[in-house]
C-alpha cells in the first residue's frame, strides 16, 4: 500500500555490448524461473549482470527468497544455456544487494503471469531506512487483487503462502476461483 | 572501547578495517546468535510438516522456516568467512549447523522451546518476529557492510512473518474461550523468555560500539510498544516480568541453554554425524 518505485530497475542489455554479450542475455531470456515456468529468469528481474572474465562468462544473479529451494537449479540452467549458446564457461555469483523486489518483474512477465492464471504483484513496501524504525504492529490492509481470471476485485485472501514461497492464495468471490497471488516484496 | 592490537579483525576487508573493529572472535560470536536464531527456529517449524492444524497453516509455517533456514546459511556463509580469517579452519555451514553441541549455539531461549499447542507456537514466532524485524532493521544501517546486505535481504521476509504471526494472534486470542485461554496461557508460559532479547553483554556492546551491531537495549521499548498494541486487539493480558528479565541476565547468547535445545539438535545432527561424508 505504501510501495515506492524500486530505485533499481532490471539491467537491460546495452547497445555497446559486445555481441557475445548481447547472446548470453538472449540465451538467458529463454530460461525459464523453475517454479513459475511461463516467466524467464531475465523477466523476473533476477539476473543482475552479465560480464566477460578472461575465459569465462560471469552471470551476476540476486535470489529472490533467502531460502528459494530453486537457486540451485537456476545456477545450473544459468550455467548450462551460456555454455551451449556461447561454447565459453559459465559462472554464477550471486550478490544480495540491492535485495531483489518484485518491483523489478517485466512488465511483460506481469501480463503472462495473468494469462498462467496467477495475480501479478502490487507495489512492493516501502525499504528505505524509515520503513524500517517504525514498528509493526497490525498486519498492514490487504491489497484489492484483481481475480485474474474474471477481473474481479471482490476477492479475499485464504492462506498468507501458497504453493511456493513467493506466492499467496487468494479466492474470487464472483467467479469463485482460487488462485495464485505472487506476493509483493 | 578501542581494540588497536588484535591484527585479527573482522568487519570488512582489510583496506578498511579501524582501530574500531572488534575482534574477530566477537564478530564471530555475534553472527552465530543470527545464524543460530534462524538454524533453530527453522528446525522447530519444520516440526509441523505433515501435521498443521490446517493445510494452509502446514504450509505457512514451512514456509517461514524456508526464508529463515536460507537466512541462516547467509549468516554461516560470513561466520565461515570470518572463521577463516581469525586462523580457524574456515568452518563451513554444515560444520557449524551439524557438529557444535548445545554449549556453543548462540541463539536466543525462546527459539528452542517446543511447539506445543499451536498457540504456543504462534505465540513463540510473534515475540520473535517483533523482535527479529528490529534487530534486522538496525542491522540494515550496519557499518559492516556485509550484514547490512543480509538484514537487508532477511527483512523484507521477517516483515512478512510478522504481519502473520501478529494476525493470529490476534485471531486466536479473540477468539473462542478456548482459544483465547490457550494463547494466553502460551503467552504466559513463554513471556520469561522474551528478557534475554534486550540484554547487552560485552560482546554485543563491543559490536554497538563499532558501529555494527544493533542496540538491543534501545530495541526494547518499540517492541513493547508493538507487542502491547496486537495484545490489546487481542484480548490478552501482558505478563508480569519474572527474575529472568533483569539486564544481567544470561542465557542463550552465552551458550546456557535450555535442555530443549539438546532434544532438538540430537534429532537434527544425528544423520550428519553417524555418516559424515553423507551427500544427497
Amino acid at each position: 500500500m505504501t510501495g515506492k518505485p524500486a530505485t533499481t530497475q532490471t539491467p537491460q542489455p546495452v547497445a555497446h555490448a559486445s555481441a557475445a554479450i548481447a547472446d548470453v542475455w538472449r540465451a538467458l531470456g529463454l530460461v525459464p524461473d523453475p517454479e513459475v515456468p511461463v516467466v524467464s529468469i531475465v523477466e523476473l528481474g533476477i539476473v543482475r549482470d552479465v560480464a566477460r572474465h578472461r575465459d569465462e562468462i560471469v552471470v551476476t544473479v540476486t535470489p529472490t527468497y533467502s531460502g528459494c529451494p530453486a537457486t540451485a537449479v537456476i545456477e545450473a540452467d544459468i550455467r548450462a544455456s551460456v555454455e551451449a549458446a556461447t561454447g565459453t564457461p559459465a559462472r554464477v555469483e550471486t550478490v544480495l544487494a540491492p535485495p531483489w523486489s518484485t518491483d523489478w518483474i517485466a512488465p511483460e512477465a506481469r501480463r503472462k503471469l495473468l494469462h498462467a492464471g496467477i495475480a501479478p504483484p502490487g507495489a512492493a513496501p516501502a525499504t528505505d531506512a524509515g520503513a524500517y524504525a517504525r514498528p509493526i504492529r497490525f498486519a498492514r490492509p490487504r491489497d484489492a487483487v484483481p481475480c485474474p481470471n474474471c477481473g474481479s476485485l471482490r476477492t479475499s485472501e485464504l492462506a498468507r503462502f501458497g504453493s511456493t514461497a513467493c506466492k499467496a492464495q487468494y479466492r474470487c468471490g464472483d467467479c469463485l476461483e482460487p488462485f495464485d497471488y505472487f506476493k509483493p516484496h | 572501547m578501542l581494540v588497536a592490537t588484535d591484527t585479527r579483525n573482522a568487519g570488512g576487508d582489510a583496506a578498511t578495517r579501524s582501530i574500531l573493529d572488534p575482534p574477530g572472535s566477537m564478530l564471530l560470536d555475534y553472527l552465530l546468535r543470527f545464524a543460530d536464531n534462524a538454524l533453530v527456529l527453522a528446525q522447530r517449524l519444520g516440526e509441523w510438516v505433515g501435521k498443521g492444524p490446517v493445510l494452509e497453516e502446514d504450509i505457512a509455517s514451512t514456509n517461514v522456516g524456508l526464508d529463515l533456514l536460507g537466512q541462516a546459511r547467509l549468516w554461516f556463509a560470513y561466520a565461515s568467512e570470518v572463521d577463516a580469517r581469525n586462523g580457524q579452519a574456515g568452518r563451513t555451514e554444515d560444520r557449524f549447523a551439524y557438529f557444535r553441541d548445545s554449549g556453543d549455539f548462540r541463539n536466543l531461549l525462546l527459539v528452542e522451546q517446543p511447539n506445543g499447542n499451536y498457540a504456543d507456537t504462534i505465540a513463540r514466532q510473534f515475540l520473535f518476529d517483533q523482535w527479529h524485524v528490529l534487530a534486522l532493521g538496525q542491522l540494515t544501517l550496519s557499518r559492516d557492510t556485509r550484514i547490512a546486505a543480509i538484514a537487508a535481504k532477511a527483512i523484507k521476509e521477517v516483515r512478512y512473518h510478522v504481519e502473520r504471526s501478529s494476525d493470529w494472534v490476534i485471531r486466536l486470542g479473540d477468539g473462542t474461550d478456548v482459544s483465547h485461554a490457550r494463547m494466553q496461557s502460551a503467552v504466559d508460559a513463554l513471556w520469561m523468555y522474551t528478557g534475554e532479547m534486550f540484554t547487552v553483554d560485552a560482546t554485543e556492546r563491543m559490536l554497538i560500539d563499532a558501529g555494527i551491531g544493533a542496540d538491543a537495549a534501545a530495541l526494547q521499548p518499540h517492541w513493547r510498544s508493538a507487542v502491547d498494541a496486537v495484545f490489546d486487539e487481542a484480548t490478552l493480558v501482558v505478563p508480569a516480568d519474572t527474575w529472568m528479565q533483569g539486564s544481567r541476565s544470561r542465557g542463550g547468547k552465552q551458550g546456557i541453554h535450555t535442555e530443549h535445545l539438546s532434544r532438538l539438535l540430537a534429532e537434527m545432527q544425528i544423520l550428519a554425524r553417524s555418516y559424515p561424508e553423507a551427500r544427497w
